[in-house]
């Protein structure tokens, strides 16, 4: 069949998968007084229709910073203002000033829904598409199987469409940034990953590779030559978006230093409620919170983060091919996941978007970490009622993923690119590397599986509440490590030679 | 290169589990009335003896199915009570919890895996061409999706779980496997009685290939090969499983009021969504003629009954200009449009394929001419002209036409703003999926489609989009509310009815000329 039919099935089906699962309920659903981050959204829908620009980051009587202040970058507040006029068409009640905290409807949430897959049908999948289509080789039908378990990655449709976030948005953006750095459109790429930045705060977390793979292109064009007129292009149009984006707060530099204070709070401690990075899973064993002071926690961090991040950006910015930078970006993510300060559960998403990247490249490892990044949000999920579509969205993407990219035949030692492991590893006899492999991702699978099923079914002993959560945090951070280090030497075991190439095709 | 993992059989597995799990996501999206229905059965059947099953009308959903659907739902009220008690009680009317839902929606999916099984005899029988073939392109990968996922398959799961998945069962009769197919239909016939708008293909087809063992050459009726014998065991599997169904209730001298419970013929002559059929165009005609009758004089608007066809409900109403038309006029109507097809099969029987033009053309024209029809009931004929067009060229430009237009008309069973993007996705999915696949399987042939099919189903794209967006943002939705329906009824009845006369044109011409299959 022609691609452009096979390509809108699974966009389709991407789509019916979404809606689907946004038929369940949102994060803080009827649990007054502060509900969840459904109600955060319709909140800065709320204050940027009623506000003036100089206001939205201010605590006044009108702006109440303790309920759900805005606390991301200008451009999500743009965007919530564009919902807001669409709101305001429909049912004026749902932005009302104050009188519309805690509105809840049948209607309203058709309408929230709504606003999430409009801007994935507009930002994300667009994206995600020509990404397969033009990026990925390998045949037609590969670049549509790959396609079809991108969309399907159960992280992200989770969160946006369950939970309730607009992680399409800034992930979309930083994807065409990608995409554009893919094929050759550096400015253009710069851009569009300033408006993901300007959109999350979060993408700083990928801002590192991008950094590091321009400039180290415009040192090979020539320091002083086309390479310094790209690095001037580059500046300028960061510059610029930036200018643009902050325009309004730009009058008066207080503003800007609130907004950034907003965005940037770092009053908090070194991590909150579970996370599966390194910081909450060694508490277990040594109460860092309690050992450290707080400033000390941030240089640990800083430090940690610092440490884990160098190599990959050092090997992006020598060797600055496509190849490579998809790795640092799943390195760098990882690398700040792990390490860094004050870390969220949805986080783990901005790791597992390189990771889809590298879905058509290293399926195994790939489809591994994306169940485990999924997995690791169960708690979370658990708590927002969305116990079925994590079982039938994580199902299917392990079924169908394994089915169509073949990832359990594909995974001799030179696909896998385990070469190195057996250098590194000289000391101990001739294992098949393959085989343990393999058998590591069933029993990972199994692990999770079994994992999940106890955590739904059981009820945890009264003196360990958050048995559950702790274990399933430190299954994925074991896990996250795991594929952390391997991507780390499959960057620097140098690009798939072209032989595996040809017998890949 | 080869499609990767895409080989030997696994691909109908992959299609299996996508279909069941993406009904398993929608599990919690839409309780219609048909849940309400069966947990009341399951209560009746489980709570009453079984001389008060068809008396008890506590709620409205009387029991209107032959007595062996009604041991199957007593089967299953054995595995609810281990669920949720409650929902056994009688008089729990509209009683809907967690647990209730998950074991209606999981027997849903345990009979899906009776319909899975019968696609894959389906795909098994269709004949393949020689030569590597990519699997996408393979008439039993075609049938397997147009089949599992078919979007009328999917929407009635969505709004109800007694759709029949029985409809795989003409396959075993294909395979010659006459007896197995008589007691199939038998059951099924016992289960779901709609099925007695195909009996006569069935009942025929057996009496002509199997009780007549041998043919003349040009393959017309040997009289003297008949076989008393094989008409007996026909017979007896027949009657057996009857009364193995009806015995219980023939004992009890309850069978006219089980009669009336299976046939009302209070109901009306259209459902409450008009089905496309004749009689959505003769309705239509009757409108139109009485508002001309009253522009122009002939007809005082206080002779005319009040407008109440269009009102949505499923009432019995008389028709103001054209004579109205009676339950027995339906079935004349019904007998004398089967007529050609069984005659045909008669003459001559073309084997399993021939077999299978007949049960669909029966099946149709039940749906064009039958008594309150439901626009579910379209989907009897759909199914098998989709085994004929993954291997005819003809059958498949007919099948186009004919699946997009009855699977739209299923769209406004469907109506609240949440669903509506699923169905327009579903919709959407099967139409580009039917589409590019018969194109491809038919590749070189020219197009399937004829200009003025084409310009038809381009016009119900834009009937679509005036129902669903512009209508309910316009004025005239307060006063016309059954305006959509009413035009996606009639709009569609032009393409079933077309369809339909297309489809008896091809039998009528292969009678002509007959082909040894």
């Amino acid at each position: 069949m022609q691609t452009w039919s096979l390509v809108s099935i699974c966009v389709l089906l991407g789509v019916v998968v979404r809606w689907g699962v946004s038929l369940n309920s949102y994060s803080g659903a009827g649990k007054p007084p502060m509900f969840g981050d459904y109600e955060a959204q319709r909140h800065w829908q709320e204050v940027t229709y009623n506000l003036p620009v100089q206001e939205w980051y201010f605590n006044t009587t009108e702006n109440d910073l303790n309920y759900w202040g805005l606390d991301y970058p200008p451009l999500t507040a743009y965007h919530s203002l564009i919902c807001a006029y669409v709101a305001k068409m429909i049912n004026p009640e749902w932005v009302e000033l104050h009188r519309s905290r805690g509105y809840e409807s049948p209607a309203h949430k058709l309408f929230m829904r709504a606003t999430v897959l409009v801007a994935d049908l507009l930002i994300y999948i667009p994206a995600v598409v020509l990404y397969c289509l033009y990026l990925t080789d390998g045949s037609s039908k590969k670049k549509v199987s790959t396609l079809f378990c991108f969309l399907l990655y159960p992280g992200l449709i989770l969160i946006d469409y369950g939970h309730f976030q607009y992680n399409g948005v800034s992930l979309g953006f930083a994807l065409w940034g990608v995409l554009a750095l893919g094929l050759g459109w550096d400015a253009l790429g710069s851009m569009a990953f300033c408006l993901a930045l300007n959109y999350k705060q979060m993408e700083l977390y990928h801002a590192l590779p991008f950094f590091c793979y321009l400039l180290g292109k415009c040192i090979k064009l020539g320091p002083m030559g086309r390479g310094f007129f790209l690095l001037v292009r580059i500046a300028s149009t960061v510059l610029v978006t930036f200018a643009l984006c902050w325009l309004p707060f730009l009058s008066d530099p207080s503003e800007a230093l609130q907004v950034v204070r907003r965005i940037f709070p770092v009053a908090r401690g070194l991590f909150e409620d579970k996370v599966a990075n390194t910081w909450c899973s060694l508490n277990i064993l040594i109460k860092i919170r309690s050992i450290l002071s707080s400033d000390s926690q941030i240089y640990l961090s800083t430090a940690c983060t610092l440490l884990a991040v160098l190599p990959s950006s050092v090997k992006l910015l020598t060797k600055p091919t496509f190849w490579q930078f998809k790795l640092a970006l799943a390195n760098s993510a990882l690398a700040f996941f792990l390490f860094s300060y004050q870390v969220h559960e949805k986080s783990i998403l901005l790791a597992a978007l390189p990771v889809c990247l590298l879905l058509n490249d290293l399926p195994l490892v790939a489809i591994w970490f994306l169940l485990t990044s999924t997995f690791s949000m169960l708690p979370l999920l658990l708590k927002d009622g969305l116990l079925v579509p994590y079982v039938v969205t994580s199902l299917a993407f392990l079924f169908f993923s394994l089915y169509l990219l073949s990832a359990l035949e594909h995974c001799s030692e030179e696909e896998l690119r385990l070469g190195a492991y057996h250098k590194m590893l000289f000391f101990l006899p001739k294992l098949d590397l393959a085989c343990i492999t393999r058998w590591k991702f069933y029993i990972g699978v199994a692990a999770m599986a079994g994992l999940s099923a106890v955590s739904v079914a059981l009820v945890p002993p009264p003196h360990l509440p958050d048995l559950f959560p702790v274990l399933v945090s430190t299954t994925a951070f074991l896990q996250f490590l795991g594929t952390f280090l391997y991507f780390n030497i499959v960057q620097f075991s140098g690009p798939p030679s072209r032989k595996t190439q040809k017998k890949n095709n | 290169m080869a499609a990767p993992g895409l080989d030997g059989c696994s691909w109908f597995a992959a299609l299996s589990l996508g279909v069941s799990l993406l009904k398993c996501l929608f599990m919690d999206a839409y309780h219609s009335t048909d849940f309400e229905v069966h947990r009341n059965w399951l209560a009746v059947t489980h709570s009453l003896p079984v001389s008060r099953w068809y008396h008890e009308n506590t709620s409205e959903w009387t029991l209107d199915y032959p007595p062996l659907f009604a041991w199957f739902e007593f089967g299953l009220s054995h595995v609810a009570q281990h669920f949720d008690r409650n929902m056994l009680v009688v008089e729990n009317l509209n009683y809907a919890s967690p647990a209730t839902v998950l074991f209606q929606r999981l027997s849903v999916v345990f009979t899906d895996l009776v319909f899975i099984f019968a696609v894959r005899e389906c795909c098994r029988c269709v004949q393949e061409q020689k030569g590597p073939r990519d699997v996408l392109s393979r008439p039993s990968f075609v049938l397997a999706v147009l089949l599992l996922w078919n979007f009328g398959l999917l929407i009635v799961d969505l709004t109800g779980f007694m759709f029949g998945k029985g409809d795989g069962f003409p396959v075993c009769v294909e395979q010659s496997r006459h007896l197995q197919g008589a007691l199939l239909f038998a059951i099924l016939l016992n289960l779901k009685h709609i099925y007695l708008y195909v009996a006569p293909a069935y009942g025929i087809y057996l009496l002509r290939s199997y009780c007549f063992t041998q043919d003349h050459k040009d393959g017309s009726v040997n009289w003297r090969s008949f076989s008393p014998l094989r008409l007996l065991a026909l017979g007896a599997i027949v009657v057996s499983v009857c009364a193995l169904s009806f015995g219980p209730f023939i004992a009890m001298g309850q069978l006219p009021q089980v009669l009336s419970r299976l046939f009302p013929f209070k109901r009306g002559l259209c459902h409450a969504y008009w089905a496309p059929n004749i009689w959505a165009l003769y309705n239509m005609l009757d409108k139109v003629l009485a508002v001309l009758g009253v522009r122009l004089k002939l007809l005082e608007e206080a002779e005319l009954p009040r407008a109440s066809m269009t009102g949505g409900l499923v009432q019995e109403f008389q028709h103001s200009v054209l004579p109205s038309v009676s339950p027995s006029v339906t079935l004349v109507c019904t007998l004398l449009s089967i007529l050609p097809a069984v005659a045909s099969i008669w003459r001559r029987p073309r084997g399993a394929r021939g077999f299978l033009r007949c049960l669909l053309l029966c099946a149709l024209a039940s749906f064009m001419f039958g008594w309150h029809v439901h626009e579910k009931a379209v989907l009897i004929a759909i199914l098998p002209l989709s085994i004929l067009a993954v291997e005819s060229r003809e059958d498949a430009g007919i099948f186009l036409v004919l699946t997009t237009t009855g699977h739209y008309s299923l769209f406004p069973l469907i109506f609240t703003p949440a669903e509506l993007p699923i169905k327009v996705v579903l919709m959407l999915l099967f139409v580009i999926f039917s589409f590019a696949a018969l194109r491809k399987l038919y590749s070189g042939q020219g197009s399937l489609l004829r200009p003025l099919e084409s310009v038809y189903l381009a016009g119900l794209v834009a009937v679509a989009i005036a129902c669903e967006i512009v209508f309910p943002l316009s004025p005239w939705q307060q006063r016309l509310p059954f305006l959509p329906l009413l035009a996606t009824s009639v709009y569609c009845s032009v393409g079933v009815s077309y369809s339909f006369l297309r489809l008896y044109a091809s039998l009528l011409r292969q009678d002509e000329k007959p082909k040894q299959l």
